[in-house]
């Protein structure tokens, strides 16, 4: 079953005179108990489509269904089931961890009891610090509050948009285990990330980028379809074997990945060779040079360049 | 690289009431050096950069930067450095050339200087024709390269950077790091803060703090050899892991 589906979304904003497309006929499905990220950088329009499938805003043109309820005719039970953490903070901070809970609990017409299995992994971790004002908790522990204030009334697809921006590599690491975790409970759900390495712990990933999507897939698919053989080269200078490399006019592109660059020829005769050429030419040492499969990023920036 | 040294710190300190926020942590950084500092979110980093700035006293320790004393010096500190962050960095109902002389004129560089320092910086970031633009209507990316370049303005001896690329498209975010390896060519110290671990294998050194100390302090080479591992992200996750403080 399905339960998202979106169907040559569109939407536009003027600002003063110029119109920006924020979002360019997108077409996507998720189905039901499903991981399904959005990835891109800010300014995708990743923002404006949750808004658009969370009932906040309207498209210019398109449909959009949850779980078979039209997003614009049916937003009443659309809100009814669906939890959304935005990607900015907004909770009461005035109200303490506790009396947030409950009032999102008693908006839905439930209570903290009723649905504390499905909270409590999460909960727990902030329970010590119940009675602080949510303004003075810190980055982390806000957006496990969030996570659970997105979740106490028990929504059948989950929106989280960028819930791991700013957040160290070991919280989001926790934030991606829970996130598992709620799979198994039959959750859908939709997330956002600027993080590329957290595509690989999606079920299906979109790829987006100023408004189109670039490409829609397994993780593995995506990487599957990545055109050239990607080398991936090391030396003692990495910064001057940049410059090197890219001068050679049949060198497709090439970007520094940690302590390796990772280069694309345009064709593929001797590649390897003439790696070692341009180390030799440069009296660079240490040089490594080896062919390696690609990963979400490298797939990313050479869509992006399409 | 020179040996001088733009950063050092000795057994710094910081309280407030009876936590210790950042823990007797003693290091160096070297002229022209890209300093990565890591930790997990409330491990203290930004209470340290905050000292190193000269926005806040330490309790104890002592620390130096571009030569100037933390305790007795921090207002010729805020005007030797230069500081970017990723939620605070350039007006936005300004235009890009409005930035650049509010930024220059704050550091007291003369009109003449400012006109001069303009056409070369938008030169440099091949912004040229745009200098009416409001910044509100750049891309992202953009901004954030302007932000940098207007960071560095004023020559300082060091640019403190906490995590300039949140957020950036990956193209974006390695041109980015041009940026960084340009400044430190020219001898600029670049002192950097980041969530991407694969940036923080671009730094000549890198500290990782935990619970208050710097816990691990190293070429990334070294870091990874000696906690056996096969990047920066499993370091990372090795000691902050050890963190026994909540945030």
């Amino acid at each position: 079953m399905q339960s998202i589906v979106v169907e040559n979304i569109v939407k536009t904003y003027c600002v003063k005179k110029t119109v920006v497309e924020a979002l360019k006929e997108i077409s996507f499905t998720v189905e039901k108990g499903e991981i399904f990220g959005i990835i891109g950088p800010d300014g995708a329009g990743k923002t404006s489509l949750f808004r658009i499938l969370t009932t906040l805003l309207l498209a210019d043109s398109g449909n959009a269904s949850i779980d078979g309820f039209d997003v614009i005719k049916d937003y009443k039970q659309i809100r009814n089931r669906v939890g959304y953490m935005p990607g900015k903070f907004s909770l009461y901070q005035d109200l303490s961890v506790q009396e947030n809970l409950e009032f999102f609990a008693t908006i839905f017409n439930t209570s903290i009891e009723e649905n504390y299995d499905l909270v409590k992994d999460i909960y727990q971790q902030i329970e010590p610090f119940k009675t602080r004002k949510a303004g003075q908790l810190s980055g982390g522990m806000k957006q496990k509050l969030a996570l659970c204030c997105a979740l106490i009334h028990k929504p059948s697809v989950l929106f989280l948009d960028e819930p791991t921006t700013g957040v160290d590599a070991v919280s989001r690491k926790e934030f991606w285990e829970m996130l598992h975790r709620l799979k198994l409970q039959g959750i859908t759900i939709l997330v956002s990330t600027p993080y590329m390495d957290e595509a690989s712990l999606c079920d299906r990933v979109a790829l987006i980028q100023k408004g189109e999507i670039l490409s829609i897939n397994t993780p593995k698919g995506i990487t599957k379809d990545f055109k050239k053989p990607l080398w991936s080269v090391k030396a003692n200078e990495m910064f001057r074997l940049m410059n090197a490399i890219k001068e050679n006019t049949e060198v497709e592109s090439c970007y520094p990945f940690g302590q390796y660059h990772h280069v694309v020829f345009i064709s593929q005769e001797n590649v390897k060779e003439k790696l070692e050429e341009i180390a030799r030419k440069g009296n660079f040492t240490d040089f490594e040079v080896q062919l390696i499969e690609p990963n979400i990023e490298d797939c990313f920036m050479a869509l992006m360049k399409e | 690289m020179q040996n001088e040294k733009v950063i050092t710190a000795k057994e710094l300190t910081k309280r407030f009431g009876s936590f210790t926020a950042v823990d007797k942590i003693s290091f160096d950084v070297k002229k022209g050096e890209i300093f990565g500092f890591l930790g997990a979110n409330g491990a203290g980093k930004t209470t340290a950069m905050r000292m190193l700035c000269g926005l806040s006293l330490p309790t104890s320790g002592a620390a130096t930067v571009a030569g100037f004393d933390v305790y007795e010096q921090n207002e010729l500190i805020k005007k030797n450095i230069g500081y970017m962050s990723q939620k605070f960095s350039l007006y936005e109902d300004l235009t890009i050339r409005e930035n650049i002389k509010l930024y220059a004129g704050i550091y007291g560089l003369t009109d003449e200087r400012i006109k001069e320092k303009t056409t070369m910086l938008l030169k440099d970031l091949h912004m040229e024709g745009e200098e009416k633009t409001l910044v509100r209507a750049l891309p992202l990316g953009w901004k954030q390269k302007l932000a940098f370049s207007i960071a560095i303005v004023h020559d300082p001896a060091i640019v403190f950077l906490d995590e300039p690329t949140g957020g950036v498209d990956p193209i974006t975010r390695r041109e980015f790091w041009t940026l960084i390896y340009e400044a430190s060519a020219k001898g600029i110290t670049v002192f950097v803060t980041t969530h991407y671990m694969d940036e923080a294998e671009y730094c000549n050194r890198v500290s990782i703090m935990v619970d208050g100390r710097i816990d691990a302090l190293d070429s990334p080479a070294n870091l990874m050899k000696n906690h056996s591992a096969k990047s920066m992200d499993d370091v990372f996750l090795q000691l902050a892991r050890k963190a026994v403080r909540k945030e």
